[in-house]
């Protein structure tokens, strides 16, 4: 019960006037309730949590974030060529904020 | 599947598990607080995977797992009678109540259904005037939004015979209790990530200030784990205790408002009871008294079961991050998932389960004797 998983909405329809989808993960579709996501649209994915979409998947949030962890390793390479290499990094390279490993 | 396998790549695994190791100086205890979390964790050993001296510990975010055992009896009570209707996620249905589960009722003739959403109660219930559907209303601030949309239509739409056995925890109050035990040992928290999307951080943001504690909002794949850790180490080592979000892309500071404003619409806070644990103050849900009509506890007037838990488990010190399931004598040995002794060995997201499932049972525990956050050393690189 407790997994949320992420899939992507084929279709939005009414039913009693409550907004559901058709949503697929990896090939199997099933219907959730898409009332508390609104702003979510065909095409994009929700995580899906016992029949009801809690969250739209921010596509970019997604690709921003998952580039500076792909990224950590030349960076990690290159700064321990160069420093002692146990220097930690004053900020984070993820949630929102910009900088990378310095 | 898109979001799922790029978050399970080895080398930039790797590459995050390099750079815990380049900034860590010394020991750290850290929890994980969802059972998804623990699953993960344990799946893929990524707890093997970190340096020597880093050491994860697992909470009590596993719902089936924390469900006080006095209301699995009174489920069971409901379920038994003729003229109900019981639904439930499958995941309810094998917990040992005082003396059977959900499972043995359905052998013995008790009309138990599996859902896999709570609107699915809702068809039962219009195709089945005649018999009283109940839905056991389980879970975290996850399920909370389906639940509370199921008591909201069964309002509007006056469907009567519906009603809910409400169990809802709520997961700050559990880190507060966790916190302020005397013998806490978590110096950070891996936040639970699909609460949050629901819910928001701005009350972890309190508990931060109040605990001088990192947290970090993390989802459950082998990636968001490896770099929720590592945030948290960055904070540690750095003295900070902040909230960060490394599940930005499904979590927002203000998590789902129209989810929110639901769920207070259809529940209030109230005091809860979790298994293993016992009472925590404001750590969980009821419903309001304008949805009384929907309150399977009063309608099957099951208010006065009290049920002792038994005292041999050690699941509530697991659950606080005190010990771990090997620390256990009766860990698969009297205790496995075909005969659970208590909370944690209940559920696949339990922690004793999930070291069963995953061949860990003649595993030494890491005993760390008088370690604490100015230890010295330590640290394999």
């Amino acid at each position: 019960m407790c997994l949320g998983i992420p899939g992507k909405i084929l279709q939005s329809f009414d039913a009693n006037g409550l907004r559901m989808g058709r949503v697929e993960f990896g090939g199997i579709v099933r219907d959730a309730c898409l009332a508390y996501t609104p702003e979510a649209m065909v095409g994009d994915y929700v995580v899906v949590h016992v029949g009801f979409a809690i969250s739209r998947i921010n596509a970019e949030e997604a690709a921003r974030t998952y580039k500076l962890l792909e990224e950590m390793g030349q960076l990690s390479e290159l700064e321990v060529g160069g420093t002692d290499g146990r220097q930690s990094s004053p900020q984070s390279a993820v949630g929102g904020k910009t900088d990378e490993i310095s | 599947m898109k979001y799922l396998d790029e978050y399970r790549d080895e080398q930039v695994a790797g590459n995050i598990i390099g750079e815990i190791r380049r900034i860590l100086t010394r020991p750290w205890v850290i929890m994980e607080v969802c059972g998804g979390q623990t699953h993960s964790i344990v799946k893929y050993g990524i707890d093997r995977l970190l340096p020597q001296g880093l050491e994860l510990v697992h909470g009590p975010g596993c719902p089936v797992c924390v469900t006080s055992l006095e209301l699995i009896d009174k489920a069971h009570a409901i379920a038994s009678r003729p003229e109900v209707i019981f639904c439930s996620f499958g995941d309810m249905l094998r917990v040992p109540g005082s003396h059977d589960d959900l499972l043995t009722l359905k052998s013995r003739g008790a009309d138990v259904r599996v859902v896999y959403s709570p609107l699915d109660c809702l068809k039962i219930a219009r195709g089945h005037a005649e018999r009283k559907v109940v839905f056991f209303a389980v879970g975290f601030e996850t399920t909370a939004p389906a639940n509370a949309m199921a008591v909201w239509r069964a309002a509007q739409e006056g469907i009567a015979n519906f009603s809910v056995l409400v169990s809802h925890v709520l997961v700050p109050p559990a880190l507060g209790a966790i916190l302020q035990s005397p013998r806490n040992r978590v110096q950070a928290f891996l936040g639970p990530g699909h609460v949050c999307a629901v819910m928001g951080y701005e009350e972890y943001e309190m508990i931060c200030a109040q605990y001088k504690v990192p947290i970090v909002v993390t989802g459950f794949e082998p990636l968001d784990i490896l770099e929720g850790t590592l945030c948290a180490v960055r904070q540690l080592e750095a003295g900070r205790a902040e909230v960060e979000n490394q599940y930005a892309r499904a979590v927002s500071r203000k998590g789902n408002p129209p989810a929110r404003e639901l769920v207070m619409k259809v529940f209030e806070v109230c005091d809860r009871k979790w298994r293993g644990v016992g009472g925590i103050a404001q750590s969980g849900y009821k419903l309001r008294k304008e949805f009384c009509q929907h309150d399977a506890e009063l309608l099957f007037q099951v208010q006065e079961i009290q049920t002792q838990e038994p005292s041999i488990c050690i699941s509530g010190e697991i659950l606080r991050g005190i010990k771990k399931p090997h620390d256990c004598p009766a860990f698969a040995t009297e205790c496995s998932p075909q005969h659970p002794l208590g909370a944690t060995m209940v559920s696949a997201e339990g922690a004793c389960a999930a070291y069963y499932a995953y061949g860990r049972h003649g595993e030494i525990s890491p005993a760390h004797p008088g370690r604490g956050t100015g230890a010295p050393g330590g640290v394999a690189q």
